[in-house]
Protein backbone atom coordinates (compact mmCIF):
# COMPACT_ATOMS: atom_id res chain seq x y z
CA UNK A 1 0.00 0.00 0.00
CA UNK A 2 2.75 2.34 1.16
CA UNK A 3 4.91 1.27 -1.88
CA UNK A 4 1.89 2.34 -4.46
CA UNK A 5 1.71 5.67 -2.63
CA UNK A 6 5.54 6.17 -3.30
CA UNK A 7 5.69 5.02 -7.08
CA UNK A 8 7.30 7.50 -9.31
CA UNK A 9 3.99 8.51 -10.60
CA UNK A 10 1.83 8.77 -7.90
CA UNK A 11 4.49 11.36 -6.59
CA UNK A 12 3.92 13.15 -9.95
CA UNK A 13 0.18 13.53 -8.86
CA UNK A 14 0.95 14.21 -4.98
CA UNK A 15 3.45 17.19 -6.46
CA UNK A 16 0.56 18.27 -8.91
CA UNK A 17 -2.46 18.43 -6.83
CA UNK A 18 -0.96 19.56 -3.85
CA UNK A 19 0.07 22.76 -5.94
CA UNK A 20 -3.34 22.87 -7.03
CA UNK A 21 -5.22 22.39 -3.64
CA UNK A 22 -2.62 25.12 -1.98
CA UNK A 23 -3.59 28.13 -5.21
CA UNK A 24 -7.64 27.07 -5.38
CA UNK A 25 -7.41 27.90 -1.12
CA UNK A 26 -5.18 30.77 -1.75
CA UNK A 27 -7.37 32.34 -4.82
CA UNK A 28 -10.76 30.68 -3.13
CA UNK A 29 -10.18 33.18 0.02
CA UNK A 30 -9.98 36.17 -2.57
CA UNK A 31 -13.26 34.64 -4.63
CA UNK A 32 -15.30 34.05 -1.25
CA UNK A 33 -14.33 37.26 0.35
CA UNK A 34 -15.55 39.20 -2.90
CA UNK A 35 -18.12 37.12 -2.92
CA UNK A 36 -17.24 35.47 -6.92
CA UNK A 37 -17.84 31.96 -5.86
CA UNK A 38 -21.09 31.65 -8.19
CA UNK A 39 -19.20 34.02 -11.29
CA UNK A 40 -16.10 30.87 -10.64
CA UNK A 41 -18.81 28.03 -10.97
CA UNK A 42 -20.42 29.55 -14.23
CA UNK A 43 -16.42 29.99 -15.50
CA UNK A 44 -15.83 25.90 -14.44
CA UNK A 45 -18.97 25.09 -16.56
CA UNK A 46 -18.52 27.20 -19.25
CA UNK A 47 -15.20 25.68 -20.12
CA UNK A 48 -16.59 22.59 -20.89
CA UNK A 49 -17.32 23.42 -24.46
CA UNK A 50 -14.01 25.14 -25.18
CA UNK A 51 -12.68 21.67 -24.15
CA UNK A 52 -14.43 20.09 -27.01
CA UNK A 53 -14.05 22.93 -29.62
CA UNK A 54 -9.60 22.58 -28.73
CA UNK A 55 -10.35 18.84 -29.30
CA UNK A 56 -11.93 18.85 -32.41
CA UNK A 57 -9.60 21.90 -34.05
CA UNK A 58 -5.75 20.10 -32.58
CA UNK A 59 -7.53 16.56 -33.20
CA UNK A 60 -6.07 14.75 -30.25
CA UNK A 61 -6.00 14.99 -26.39
CA UNK A 62 -3.24 17.77 -25.81
CA UNK A 63 -3.85 18.99 -22.91
CA UNK A 64 -2.13 22.56 -23.60
CA UNK A 65 -4.41 23.29 -26.41
CA UNK A 66 -7.59 22.09 -24.77
CA UNK A 67 -6.98 24.08 -21.47
CA UNK A 68 -6.43 27.26 -23.60
CA UNK A 69 -9.96 26.83 -25.17
CA UNK A 70 -11.35 25.75 -22.04
CA UNK A 71 -10.30 29.11 -20.68
CA UNK A 72 -11.58 31.15 -24.04
CA UNK A 73 -15.10 29.92 -23.65
CA UNK A 74 -15.06 30.22 -19.72
CA UNK A 75 -13.90 33.52 -20.10
CA UNK A 76 -16.50 34.39 -23.28
CA UNK A 77 -19.35 32.96 -20.56
CA UNK A 78 -18.63 35.68 -17.85
CA UNK A 79 -18.08 38.57 -20.52
CA UNK A 80 -21.89 37.23 -21.36
CA UNK A 81 -22.62 37.37 -18.02
CA UNK A 82 -21.58 41.06 -17.86
CA UNK A 83 -23.21 41.81 -21.02
CA UNK A 84 -26.29 40.10 -19.74
CA UNK A 85 -26.42 42.40 -16.58
CA UNK A 86 -25.65 45.70 -17.94
CA UNK A 87 -27.92 45.34 -20.74
CA UNK A 88 -31.00 43.81 -19.83
CA UNK A 89 -33.03 44.28 -16.42
CA UNK A 90 -31.52 40.21 -15.66
CA UNK A 91 -30.14 40.23 -12.15
CA UNK A 92 -26.68 38.53 -11.88
CA UNK A 93 -27.86 35.14 -10.10
CA UNK A 94 -30.33 34.58 -13.33
CA UNK A 95 -27.48 35.74 -15.72
CA UNK A 96 -24.70 33.21 -14.14
CA UNK A 97 -27.29 30.54 -14.10
CA UNK A 98 -28.31 31.26 -17.65
CA UNK A 99 -24.56 31.12 -18.81
CA UNK A 100 -23.98 28.09 -16.72
CA UNK A 101 -26.62 26.08 -18.11
CA UNK A 102 -26.49 27.20 -21.85
CA UNK A 103 -22.38 26.79 -21.94
CA UNK A 104 -22.71 23.37 -19.92
CA UNK A 105 -25.51 22.25 -21.70
CA UNK A 106 -23.46 22.89 -25.17
CA UNK A 107 -20.08 21.22 -23.65
CA UNK A 108 -22.15 18.29 -23.09
CA UNK A 109 -23.58 17.48 -26.35
CA UNK A 110 -20.41 18.57 -27.62
CA UNK A 111 -18.61 15.88 -25.94
CA UNK A 112 -20.95 13.60 -26.49
CA UNK A 113 -20.85 13.67 -30.10
CA UNK A 114 -17.38 13.85 -30.38
CA UNK A 115 -17.46 10.44 -28.28
CA UNK A 116 -19.77 8.57 -30.51
CA UNK A 117 -17.78 9.82 -33.51
CA UNK A 118 -14.67 9.02 -32.41
CA UNK A 119 -12.47 5.90 -33.66
CA UNK A 120 -11.87 3.03 -31.22
CA UNK A 121 -7.99 3.99 -30.74
CA UNK A 122 -8.73 7.91 -30.72
CA UNK A 123 -11.49 8.19 -27.78
CA UNK A 124 -11.10 11.73 -26.71
CA UNK A 125 -11.63 10.99 -22.66
CA UNK A 126 -13.33 14.08 -22.31
CA UNK A 127 -15.96 12.60 -19.70
CA UNK A 128 -12.93 12.53 -17.74
CA UNK A 129 -12.96 16.51 -17.60
CA UNK A 130 -16.69 16.43 -15.69
CA UNK A 131 -15.81 14.77 -12.66
CA UNK A 132 -11.07 14.55 -13.04
CA UNK A 133 -9.38 12.08 -13.07
CA UNK A 134 -5.51 12.45 -11.60
CA UNK A 135 -4.23 8.67 -12.66
CA UNK A 136 -3.48 9.54 -15.99
CA UNK A 137 -1.03 13.30 -14.90
CA UNK A 138 2.45 12.90 -16.52
CA UNK A 139 5.14 15.56 -15.65
CA UNK A 140 4.24 17.78 -18.27
CA UNK A 141 0.52 18.62 -16.48
CA UNK A 142 2.62 18.90 -13.58
CA UNK A 143 4.75 21.19 -15.05
CA UNK A 144 1.82 23.42 -16.15
CA UNK A 145 0.01 22.85 -13.24
CA UNK A 146 3.39 24.55 -11.52
CA UNK A 147 3.64 27.40 -13.50
CA UNK A 148 -0.17 28.47 -12.91
CA UNK A 149 0.31 28.02 -9.52
CA UNK A 150 3.43 30.18 -9.29
CA UNK A 151 1.95 32.77 -11.22
CA UNK A 152 -0.86 33.11 -9.11
CA UNK A 153 1.27 32.89 -6.26
CA UNK A 154 3.43 35.88 -7.04
CA UNK A 155 0.47 38.13 -8.31
CA UNK A 156 -1.46 37.58 -4.75
CA UNK A 157 1.31 38.17 -2.85
CA UNK A 158 2.77 41.13 -4.61
CA UNK A 159 -0.74 42.85 -4.68
CA UNK A 160 -1.93 41.50 -1.09
CA UNK A 161 -2.19 44.68 0.55
CA UNK A 162 -4.07 46.05 -2.72
CA UNK A 163 -6.44 43.30 -2.97
CA UNK A 164 -7.13 43.26 0.99
CA UNK A 165 -8.25 47.30 0.76
CA UNK A 166 -10.46 46.53 -2.55
CA UNK A 167 -11.96 43.58 -1.13
CA UNK A 168 -12.85 45.16 2.07
CA UNK A 169 -13.74 48.79 1.40
CA UNK A 170 -14.18 49.32 -2.73
CA UNK A 171 -14.95 53.34 -2.10
CA UNK A 172 -12.31 53.69 0.29
CA UNK A 173 -9.73 51.94 -2.50
CA UNK A 174 -10.89 53.83 -5.30
CA UNK A 175 -10.80 57.04 -3.34
CA UNK A 176 -7.37 56.73 -3.16
CA UNK A 177 -6.54 55.99 -5.91
CA UNK A 178 -6.58 52.01 -6.32
CA UNK A 179 -7.81 51.05 -9.90
CA UNK A 180 -10.84 48.55 -8.55
CA UNK A 181 -12.23 47.63 -11.51
CA UNK A 182 -8.54 46.27 -12.82
CA UNK A 183 -7.78 44.50 -9.32
CA UNK A 184 -11.67 42.99 -9.70
CA UNK A 185 -10.40 41.69 -13.46
CA UNK A 186 -7.47 40.30 -12.28
CA UNK A 187 -8.65 38.41 -9.11
CA UNK A 188 -11.04 37.14 -12.52
CA UNK A 189 -8.17 35.75 -14.39
CA UNK A 190 -6.66 34.27 -11.39
CA UNK A 191 -9.84 32.36 -11.15
CA UNK A 192 -10.22 31.64 -14.30
CA UNK A 193 -6.48 30.39 -14.07
CA UNK A 194 -6.83 28.10 -11.21
CA UNK A 195 -9.97 26.55 -12.88
CA UNK A 196 -8.66 25.66 -15.96
CA UNK A 197 -5.54 24.18 -14.52
CA UNK A 198 -7.58 22.34 -11.87
CA UNK A 199 -9.89 20.46 -14.93
CA UNK A 200 -8.25 17.69 -15.79
CA UNK A 201 -7.49 16.42 -11.80
CA UNK A 202 -10.82 17.98 -10.31
CA UNK A 203 -13.29 18.38 -13.09
CA UNK A 204 -15.66 21.56 -14.55
CA UNK A 205 -18.72 20.55 -11.60
CA UNK A 206 -16.35 20.18 -9.05
CA UNK A 207 -13.69 22.91 -9.32
CA UNK A 208 -15.18 25.69 -7.40
CA UNK A 209 -16.03 23.63 -3.99
CA UNK A 210 -12.34 23.59 -3.96
CA UNK A 211 -12.14 27.18 -4.52
CA UNK A 212 -15.28 27.78 -1.89
CA UNK A 213 -15.06 25.45 0.72
CA UNK A 214 -11.07 25.68 1.98
CA UNK A 215 -11.88 28.96 2.28
CA UNK A 216 -14.98 28.51 3.98
CA UNK A 217 -13.57 26.00 6.65
CA UNK A 218 -10.48 28.90 6.94
CA UNK A 219 -13.11 31.65 7.62
CA UNK A 220 -13.44 29.98 11.52
CA UNK A 221 -9.87 29.57 12.40
CA UNK A 222 -9.17 33.44 12.35
CA UNK A 223 -10.17 37.20 12.20
CA UNK A 224 -7.06 37.84 9.51
CA UNK A 225 -6.81 38.12 6.08
CA UNK A 226 -3.63 36.69 5.61
CA UNK A 227 -4.24 33.92 8.35
CA UNK A 228 -7.58 33.17 6.19
CA UNK A 229 -5.51 32.73 3.26
CA UNK A 230 -2.86 30.78 4.52
CA UNK A 231 -5.23 28.38 6.62
CA UNK A 232 -7.42 27.94 3.48
CA UNK A 233 -4.14 27.56 0.98
CA UNK A 234 -2.90 24.24 3.90
CA UNK A 235 -6.50 22.87 3.98
CA UNK A 236 -7.33 22.75 0.29
CA UNK A 237 -3.74 21.20 0.43
CA UNK A 238 -4.59 18.71 2.24
CA UNK A 239 -8.10 17.85 0.78
CA UNK A 240 -6.29 17.46 -2.51
CA UNK A 241 -3.72 15.21 -1.45
CA UNK A 242 -6.14 12.66 0.81
CA UNK A 243 -8.07 13.01 -2.23
CA UNK A 244 -5.73 11.23 -4.39
CA UNK A 245 -4.42 9.18 -2.41
CA UNK A 246 -7.88 7.95 -1.34
CA UNK A 247 -8.27 7.38 -5.09
CA UNK A 248 -4.93 5.77 -5.55
CA UNK A 249 -6.15 3.24 -2.49
CA UNK A 250 -9.58 2.56 -4.05
CA UNK A 251 -9.35 2.20 -7.86
CA UNK A 252 -11.47 4.36 -10.19
CA UNK A 253 -13.27 6.52 -8.06
CA UNK A 254 -13.00 10.41 -9.45
CA UNK A 255 -10.61 11.91 -7.70
CA UNK A 256 -12.37 15.37 -8.23
CA UNK A 257 -15.79 13.95 -5.88
CA UNK A 258 -13.03 12.76 -3.51
CA UNK A 259 -11.08 16.11 -3.10
CA UNK A 260 -14.62 17.74 -2.44
CA UNK A 261 -15.53 15.12 0.20
CA UNK A 262 -12.20 15.67 2.31
CA UNK A 263 -12.81 19.63 1.79
CA UNK A 264 -16.29 19.28 3.27
CA UNK A 265 -14.30 17.14 6.24
CA UNK A 266 -12.67 19.79 6.77
CA UNK A 267 -15.07 21.97 6.87
CA UNK A 268 -16.94 20.22 9.36
CA UNK A 269 -14.36 19.92 11.75
CA UNK A 270 -13.52 23.54 11.45
CA UNK A 271 -17.31 24.41 12.14
CA UNK A 272 -17.21 21.76 14.80
CA UNK A 273 -14.15 22.25 16.88
CA UNK A 274 -12.46 25.59 16.26
CA UNK A 275 -11.97 28.27 18.38
CA UNK A 276 -15.10 30.11 16.19
CA UNK A 277 -17.04 27.21 16.12
CA UNK A 278 -20.23 25.48 17.29
CA UNK A 279 -18.79 23.53 19.89
CA UNK A 280 -16.63 26.72 21.20
CA UNK A 281 -19.27 29.05 21.19
CA UNK A 282 -21.57 26.56 23.32
CA UNK A 283 -19.16 25.81 25.68
CA UNK A 284 -18.21 29.60 26.70
CA UNK A 285 -22.41 30.65 26.50
CA UNK A 286 -22.93 27.53 28.73
CA UNK A 287 -20.12 28.94 31.31
CA UNK A 288 -22.35 32.51 30.74
CA UNK A 289 -19.49 33.86 29.05
CA UNK A 290 -21.81 34.96 26.17
CA UNK A 291 -20.60 34.85 22.62
CA UNK A 292 -17.60 36.88 21.69
CA UNK A 293 -19.44 40.11 20.79
CA UNK A 294 -20.92 40.10 24.44
CA UNK A 295 -18.49 39.38 26.38
CA UNK A 296 -15.74 41.45 24.61
CA UNK A 297 -14.70 44.44 27.47
CA UNK A 298 -16.65 47.31 25.33
CA UNK A 299 -16.30 49.86 27.56
CA UNK A 300 -14.07 52.22 26.30
CA UNK A 301 -13.02 55.40 28.11
CA UNK A 302 -14.60 58.56 26.64
CA UNK A 303 -12.35 60.10 24.51
CA UNK A 304 -9.52 62.13 26.51
CA UNK A 305 -10.20 65.61 26.51
CA UNK A 306 -9.27 67.73 23.55
CA UNK A 307 -7.59 64.94 21.84
CA UNK B 1 -3.45 80.16 7.93
CA UNK B 2 -3.83 77.95 4.22
CA UNK B 3 -2.82 74.95 3.36
CA UNK B 4 0.47 76.37 1.38
CA UNK B 5 1.76 77.20 5.25
CA UNK B 6 1.47 74.11 6.43
CA UNK B 7 3.06 71.93 2.98
CA UNK B 8 5.84 74.14 1.60
CA UNK B 9 5.88 71.35 -1.44
CA UNK B 10 2.16 73.28 -2.03
CA UNK B 11 3.91 76.81 -2.47
CA UNK B 12 3.64 76.42 -5.81
CA UNK B 13 -0.21 76.91 -6.04
CA UNK B 14 -1.03 80.61 -5.23
CA UNK B 15 -2.79 81.64 -1.77
CA UNK B 16 -5.98 82.31 -3.06
CA UNK B 17 -6.14 78.95 -5.30
CA UNK B 18 -9.57 77.06 -3.65
CA UNK B 19 -8.71 74.04 -1.88
CA UNK B 20 -11.62 72.55 -3.53
CA UNK B 21 -14.01 73.70 -6.62
CA UNK B 22 -16.68 72.32 -8.13
CA UNK B 23 -17.20 73.59 -12.13
CA UNK B 24 -20.95 73.14 -12.57
CA UNK B 25 -21.02 69.58 -11.51
CA UNK B 26 -24.16 67.44 -12.78
CA UNK B 27 -24.89 64.03 -11.89
CA UNK B 28 -27.08 61.58 -13.05
CA UNK B 29 -28.23 58.33 -12.29
CA UNK B 30 -30.00 56.12 -15.40
CA UNK B 31 -30.69 59.32 -17.13
CA UNK B 32 -32.23 61.30 -14.11
CA UNK B 33 -30.54 64.22 -13.01
CA UNK B 34 -29.78 64.12 -8.92
CA UNK B 35 -27.45 66.99 -8.87
CA UNK B 36 -27.60 69.76 -11.07
CA UNK B 37 -25.28 72.45 -12.27
CA UNK B 38 -23.19 72.58 -8.58
CA UNK B 39 -20.68 75.48 -8.44
CA UNK B 40 -18.46 76.33 -5.71
CA UNK B 41 -15.10 76.84 -4.28
CA UNK B 42 -14.30 76.68 -0.92
CA UNK B 43 -10.87 78.73 0.03
CA UNK B 44 -8.57 78.45 3.66
CA UNK B 45 -9.01 75.98 5.96
CA UNK B 46 -12.41 74.94 7.23
CA UNK B 47 -15.02 72.96 8.61
CA UNK B 48 -17.85 72.77 6.20
CA UNK B 49 -20.79 70.98 6.71
CA UNK B 50 -23.00 69.66 3.56
CA UNK B 51 -26.10 69.88 4.66
CA UNK B 52 -29.56 68.59 3.12
CA UNK B 53 -33.13 66.95 3.14
CA UNK B 54 -32.90 62.72 2.08
CA UNK B 55 -31.98 62.41 -1.27
CA UNK B 56 -30.58 66.10 -1.51
CA UNK B 57 -27.99 64.46 -3.02
CA UNK B 58 -25.59 64.92 0.13
CA UNK B 59 -23.32 61.63 -0.79
CA UNK B 60 -23.60 62.12 -4.47
CA UNK B 61 -22.07 65.11 -4.35
CA UNK B 62 -19.31 63.95 -2.05
CA UNK B 63 -19.07 60.86 -4.49
CA UNK B 64 -18.56 62.65 -7.92
CA UNK B 65 -16.43 65.23 -6.85
CA UNK B 66 -14.24 61.73 -5.07
CA UNK B 67 -14.50 60.44 -8.94
CA UNK B 68 -16.58 57.55 -7.38
CA UNK B 69 -19.41 58.18 -9.47
CA UNK B 70 -19.68 58.99 -13.17
CA UNK B 71 -19.77 62.84 -13.68
CA UNK B 72 -22.41 64.07 -16.27
CA UNK B 73 -20.67 67.03 -16.69
CA UNK B 74 -18.50 69.60 -14.86
CA UNK B 75 -15.68 68.85 -12.80
CA UNK B 76 -13.88 69.49 -9.74
CA UNK B 77 -10.36 71.11 -8.69
CA UNK B 78 -8.47 70.24 -5.39
CA UNK B 79 -5.78 72.67 -4.89
CA UNK B 80 -5.88 73.69 -7.89
CA UNK B 81 -5.30 70.28 -9.71
CA UNK B 82 -6.97 67.47 -10.95
CA UNK B 83 -7.89 64.33 -8.53
CA UNK B 84 -5.28 62.52 -9.32
CA UNK B 85 -2.60 64.30 -9.17
CA UNK B 86 -3.10 65.42 -5.39
CA UNK B 87 -4.84 61.69 -4.25
CA UNK B 88 -2.57 61.58 -1.53
CA UNK B 89 -3.56 64.84 -0.39
CA UNK B 90 -7.09 63.81 0.30
CA UNK B 91 -8.40 61.73 3.03
CA UNK B 92 -12.32 59.70 2.97
CA UNK B 93 -14.75 58.31 5.34
CA UNK B 94 -17.37 56.35 3.47
CA UNK B 95 -20.67 55.20 5.18
CA UNK B 96 -20.53 52.99 7.22
CA UNK B 97 -22.62 50.60 4.95
CA UNK B 98 -20.30 50.60 2.22
CA UNK B 99 -18.56 47.46 3.84
CA UNK B 100 -18.62 44.29 5.04
CA UNK B 101 -17.94 44.24 8.66
CA UNK B 102 -17.95 39.83 8.68
CA UNK B 103 -14.62 40.44 6.74
CA UNK B 104 -11.61 38.77 8.11
CA UNK B 105 -9.90 42.16 9.09
CA UNK B 106 -8.81 43.40 12.72
CA UNK B 107 -8.90 46.54 13.65
CA UNK B 108 -5.37 48.10 13.07
CA UNK B 109 -5.37 46.52 9.86
CA UNK B 110 -7.99 48.64 8.57
CA UNK B 111 -6.36 51.97 9.86
CA UNK B 112 -3.07 50.89 8.13
CA UNK B 113 -5.25 51.21 5.12
CA UNK B 114 -5.09 54.88 5.69
CA UNK B 115 -1.04 54.45 4.99
CA UNK B 116 -1.57 52.34 1.72
CA UNK B 117 -1.64 55.21 -1.10
CA UNK B 118 1.52 56.82 0.59
CA UNK B 119 3.14 53.73 0.31
CA UNK B 120 2.20 52.86 -3.39
CA UNK B 121 2.03 49.59 -4.91
CA UNK B 122 3.45 46.50 -3.65
CA UNK B 123 5.25 48.25 -0.52
CA UNK B 124 4.01 46.84 2.67
CA UNK B 125 3.29 48.96 5.96
CA UNK B 126 5.95 48.65 8.43
CA UNK B 127 7.06 49.60 11.95
CA UNK B 128 6.70 53.20 11.24
CA UNK B 129 2.97 53.19 9.92
CA UNK B 130 1.91 50.33 12.91
CA UNK B 131 3.44 53.20 14.66
CA UNK B 132 0.97 55.86 13.21
CA UNK B 133 -1.82 53.74 13.24
CA UNK B 134 -1.21 53.25 16.82
CA UNK B 135 -1.52 56.88 17.30
CA UNK B 136 -4.07 57.68 15.62
CA UNK B 137 -6.24 54.57 16.96
CA UNK B 138 -4.84 56.41 20.43
CA UNK B 139 -6.45 59.71 19.30
CA UNK B 140 -9.50 58.19 19.06
CA UNK B 141 -9.77 56.42 22.39
CA UNK B 142 -9.69 52.84 20.88
CA UNK B 143 -6.72 51.81 22.47
CA UNK B 144 -6.59 48.10 23.49
CA UNK B 145 -8.79 47.24 20.53
CA UNK B 146 -5.97 46.70 17.37
CA UNK B 147 -6.70 42.99 17.45
CA UNK B 148 -10.38 43.32 17.96
CA UNK B 149 -12.17 41.93 14.54
CA UNK B 150 -13.57 44.62 12.82
CA UNK B 151 -17.79 43.87 13.31
CA UNK B 152 -17.02 43.04 17.28
CA UNK B 153 -17.22 47.11 17.50
CA UNK B 154 -19.87 48.90 18.49
CA UNK B 155 -21.51 51.34 15.93
CA UNK B 156 -19.69 54.06 17.06
CA UNK B 157 -16.33 52.37 17.30
CA UNK B 158 -16.44 51.28 14.01
CA UNK B 159 -17.07 54.42 12.82
CA UNK B 160 -14.15 55.84 15.21
CA UNK B 161 -12.14 52.97 13.01
CA UNK B 162 -12.68 54.42 9.78
CA UNK B 163 -11.76 58.48 11.36
CA UNK B 164 -8.52 56.96 12.91
CA UNK B 165 -7.94 55.63 9.20
CA UNK B 166 -8.49 58.91 7.63
CA UNK B 167 -6.37 60.42 10.19
CA UNK B 168 -3.48 57.84 9.01
CA UNK B 169 -4.03 59.36 5.82
CA UNK B 170 -2.39 62.41 6.36
CA UNK B 171 -4.45 64.43 4.58
CA UNK B 172 -5.28 67.91 3.68
CA UNK B 173 -8.62 67.92 2.87
CA UNK B 174 -10.62 65.21 4.19
CA UNK B 175 -14.52 64.11 3.09
CA UNK B 176 -16.44 62.64 5.66
CA UNK B 177 -19.72 60.82 4.39
CA UNK B 178 -22.36 60.76 7.47
CA UNK B 179 -19.63 60.36 10.14
CA UNK B 180 -22.09 60.97 13.36
CA UNK B 181 -24.29 58.33 11.58
CA UNK B 182 -24.90 55.86 14.63
CA UNK B 183 -22.87 57.51 17.24
CA UNK B 184 -23.74 58.40 20.56
CA UNK B 185 -23.60 62.01 21.63
CA UNK B 186 -20.96 62.12 23.70
CA UNK B 187 -19.07 60.67 21.14
CA UNK B 188 -20.17 63.07 18.10
CA UNK B 189 -19.10 65.51 20.45
CA UNK B 190 -15.05 63.98 20.99
CA UNK B 191 -15.29 63.83 16.87
CA UNK B 192 -16.26 67.32 16.69
CA UNK B 193 -13.65 68.23 18.73
CA UNK B 194 -11.00 66.31 16.50
CA UNK B 195 -12.14 67.83 13.11
CA UNK B 196 -12.06 71.53 14.67
CA UNK B 197 -8.27 70.28 15.37
CA UNK B 198 -7.97 69.33 11.62
CA UNK B 199 -9.01 72.67 10.67
CA UNK B 200 -6.88 74.56 13.57
CA UNK B 201 -3.85 72.96 11.88
CA UNK B 202 -5.09 73.89 8.28
CA UNK B 203 -6.90 71.68 6.77
CA UNK B 204 -9.96 71.22 5.42
CA UNK B 205 -12.83 68.81 6.52
CA UNK B 206 -15.97 68.52 4.39
CA UNK B 207 -19.26 66.97 6.17
CA UNK B 208 -22.12 65.25 4.93
CA UNK B 209 -24.07 65.93 8.17
CA UNK B 210 -28.05 64.63 8.97
CA UNK B 211 -28.61 66.13 12.34
CA UNK B 212 -29.69 70.15 11.88
CA UNK B 213 -29.56 71.01 15.33
CA UNK B 214 -25.89 70.87 15.86
CA UNK B 215 -25.18 72.50 12.55
CA UNK B 216 -24.98 76.52 13.96
CA UNK B 217 -21.98 75.53 16.63
CA UNK B 218 -20.19 73.19 14.59
CA UNK B 219 -19.97 74.27 11.40
CA UNK B 220 -17.92 77.34 9.90
CA UNK B 221 -19.75 77.14 6.78
CA UNK B 222 -22.19 75.02 4.70
CA UNK B 223 -23.30 74.10 1.59
CA UNK B 224 -26.87 73.68 1.55
CA UNK B 225 -28.04 71.42 -1.28
CA UNK B 226 -31.26 69.73 -2.65
CA UNK B 227 -30.67 68.54 -6.00
CA UNK B 228 -29.07 71.98 -6.87
CA UNK B 229 -26.49 74.12 -4.61
CA UNK B 230 -29.22 76.52 -2.55
CA UNK B 231 -26.61 78.44 -0.84
CA UNK B 232 -23.30 78.31 0.16
CA UNK B 233 -21.46 80.59 2.53
CA UNK B 234 -20.06 81.18 6.29
CA UNK B 235 -23.01 78.97 8.51
CA UNK B 236 -24.26 82.31 10.20
CA UNK B 237 -25.00 83.79 6.81
CA UNK B 238 -26.15 80.72 5.05
CA UNK B 239 -28.11 79.11 8.54
CA UNK B 240 -31.36 81.00 8.59
CA UNK B 241 -34.76 80.04 8.41
CA UNK B 242 -35.43 81.24 4.93
CA UNK B 243 -32.43 79.32 3.18
CA UNK B 244 -33.62 76.06 5.34
CA UNK B 245 -36.85 76.59 4.25
CA UNK B 246 -36.13 76.68 0.52
CA UNK B 247 -33.47 73.96 1.11
CA UNK B 248 -36.21 71.64 3.25
CA UNK B 249 -39.54 72.91 1.13
CA UNK B 250 -42.39 72.22 3.29
CA UNK B 251 -41.13 69.96 6.30
CA UNK B 252 -42.52 72.46 8.86
CA UNK B 253 -41.76 69.85 11.76
CA UNK B 254 -38.39 70.30 10.91
CA UNK B 255 -38.58 73.97 10.33
CA UNK B 256 -39.97 74.49 13.60
CA UNK B 257 -37.23 72.59 15.54
CA UNK B 258 -35.10 74.85 13.15
CA UNK B 259 -36.43 78.20 14.18
CA UNK B 260 -35.67 77.32 17.86
CA UNK B 261 -32.22 76.54 16.96
CA UNK B 262 -31.66 79.34 14.75
CA UNK B 263 -32.59 81.72 16.72
CA UNK B 264 -30.80 80.66 20.08
CA UNK B 265 -27.98 79.66 18.05
CA UNK B 266 -27.74 76.43 20.26
CA UNK B 267 -28.80 72.91 19.68
CA UNK B 268 -32.50 72.58 20.87
CA UNK B 269 -31.13 69.50 23.00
Amino acid sequence: MIQELLRYNTLIILAGTSLLGLVSGLVGTLAVLRRRALAGDALAHATLPGLCIAFLVVGHRHLPSLLLGAACTGLFGLACVSILCRSSRIKDDAALALVLGVFFGAGIVLSRWIQNRATEGSKAGLDSFLLGKTSGMILADVELIAAVSAFVLIVIVALFKEFQVTLFDTAFARATGWPTGTMDLLLMLLIGLVVVAGLPSVGVVLITSLLVIPAAAARFWTDRFETMALISSILGMIACVSGVVISTLIEDLPTGALMTLCATGLFVVSALFSPRGVIARRYRSSRGEGNETNSAPFHIAELPEGA
Amino acid sequence: MTSTAIRPAATASPVDTPILEAHNLTVAYREKPVLWHVDFAIRGPSLVGIIGPNGAGKSTLLKAVLGLLPVGSGHAEFFGQPLRKVRNRIGYVPQRESVDWDFPIQVLDVVLMGTYGRLGWIRRPGSAERELARNCLAKMGLEGLEHRQIGQLSGGQQQRVFLARALAQRADLYFMDEPMAGVDAATEQAIFRILAELRDQGKTVVVVHHDLRSVPERFDQLLLINQRLVAHGPTNKVFTAEILRKTYGGRLAILDELAVAVKTGQPST
